[in-house]
């Protein structure tokens, strides 16, 4: 019996990572950062642009991402997002890219206190990550 | 009847047509793979949204004060329909099976009186229906520079989408596109999406007590936009591979088609070549006789 459970990110093309032996999923809800373990009761929750971590024995992996719901049940997790990106594979111009778009956003003088929250904690992960 | 050399050009064009249908196939057997591929793969994120939606309008508290995409507004007055075709041509009765199935909704529409909006997708359809229903076009958008149906596409169309329900311009969205059941067949359907139909005859259905976080009505005003773009998405995805499987046996029959011309017109000219031979013999040989 271990401590594992599935872990299925989806997004609109394809299946992007489906993992069986997953121990701990780390998400950024939108009402705050969100440990996930086995046996965690089923939840259904919405994304903020942040980090997702997943462990597994295989060692810690991180990805970044924009949005997204996530479900939890029966020891299935399953996110689904239409931006996700490993951030190993993310090369440091693409951050600054990103960077600057949501600058951008952010100042735009019509924006509304949502879309300026999102885009403001944009800013702040892709800072950390860089 | 037509001289050698008329029937030779003849012989000659339709091989070169052959030689254009039979690269057209082949390039749309391609495509259909990819096609297909995508459709396939997109699946699980519409079948995961629409498991999820459906949990939570059961879990729903207030149903009088649901979303207004979920419950809609109430009327049924105006109907917005949102074809989606193809921007080439060439792909059989692709693009007329899905304008025969819309055109036949707006008669029963306007037999009933209601008001009718029209959003086209993909240039064809503008095209065909701009001629009957010109001033009923709202909107027509066209995604001629995208290689693949993409998400971001999708998003675009539901962004306008959205737009004019907030701003109450229709009370009911209709989709109406290709549903790919194999390379020869393909579909017509029409789907309602604004208000969202909950599909109740789920077998399983989840008896699951989900913890909301926020929550249900705030997960839903975010989720019920986002399905939109799914459903349009899943539309696009089925549409391009239905339009290809369309496109691919047309090419296959106009190939065909033309083997078939090719032959009898050979015979002809084969025929008229000797008819020619035997007709100089007789002269020469008659020639010859009269000494």
């Amino acid at each position: 019996m271990g401590e594992e459970f599935k872990l299925e990110v989806v997004n609109p093309e394809k299946s992007f990572l489906s993992k069986e032996d997953v121990t701990e999923v780390v998400i950024p809800a939108f009402e705050g950062e969100m440990g996930i373990l086995k046996d965690h009761i089923p939840i259904i929750s919405f994304l903020k642009p942040g980090i997702i971590q997943v462990y597994s024995k295989t060692g810690e992996e991180k990805y970044y991402v924009e949005d997204g719901i996530i479900e939890f049940k029966n020891n299935n997790l399953s996110i689904l997002t239409s931006s996700i990106l490993n951030i190993k594979d993310i090369e440091k111009n693409q951050i600054d890219e990103m960077l600057r778009q949501a600058e951008v956003e952010t100042n735009k003088d019509n924006v509304n206190d949502q879309d300026k929250f999102l885009s403001d904690q944009k800013i702040e992960v892709l800072k950390s990550i860089n | 009847m037509a001289s050698l050399d008329d029937l030779k050009k003849r012989i000659v064009s339709v091989k070169s047509t052959q030689k254009i249908t039979k690269a057209m196939k082949m390039v749309a057997a391609a495509k259909l793979k990819r096609a297909q591929d995508s459709a396939e793969k997109g699946r699980p994120y519409s079948e995961k949204m629409n498991n999820i939606i459906l949990n939570l309008s059961e879990g729903i508290s207030d149903k009088e004060n649901a979303p207004k995409l979920l419950s809609g507004t109430g009327k049924d007055q105006i109907h917005l329909c949102v074809v989606m075709t193809s921007d080439r041509g060439l792909c059989g009765g692709f693009n007329s099976n899905i304008i025969k199935k819309a055109k036949s909704y707006f008669s029963k529409l306007s037999s009933q009186s209601k008001e009718l909006k029209i959003m086209t997708v993909g240039s064809k359809g503008n095209d065909q229906l701009k001629r009957v229903f010109g001033n009923k076009i709202i909107e027509n958008i066209s995604f001629k520079n995208s290689k693949n149906a993409n998400f971001f596409d999708a998003e675009k169309v539901s962004k306008i989408i959205i737009e004019k329900f907030q701003k109450e311009e229709f009370d009911i969205c209709t989709i109406f596109f290709n549903q790919f059941k194999n390379v020869i067949t393909q579909i017509p359907q029409a789907q309602q999406i604004i208000p969202l139909k909950t599909q109740t005859d789920d077998k399983e259905k989840s008896e699951d007590n989900y913890e909301f976080e926020p929550d249900e009505d705030e997960i839903l005003t975010n989720l019920l936009p986002k399905n939109i773009s799914t459903q349009i998405f899943k539309a696009m995805l089925e549409n391009s591979a239905s339009e290809q499987g369309a496109r691919m046996s047309a090419m296959d029959n106009a190939t065909r088609n033309a083997g078939e011309m090719v032959d009898k017109l050979t015979i002809e000219y084969n025929r008229s070549r000797q008819a020619a031979i035997t007709k100089e013999l007789i002269e020469i040989i008659s020639g010859a006789e009269s000494l």
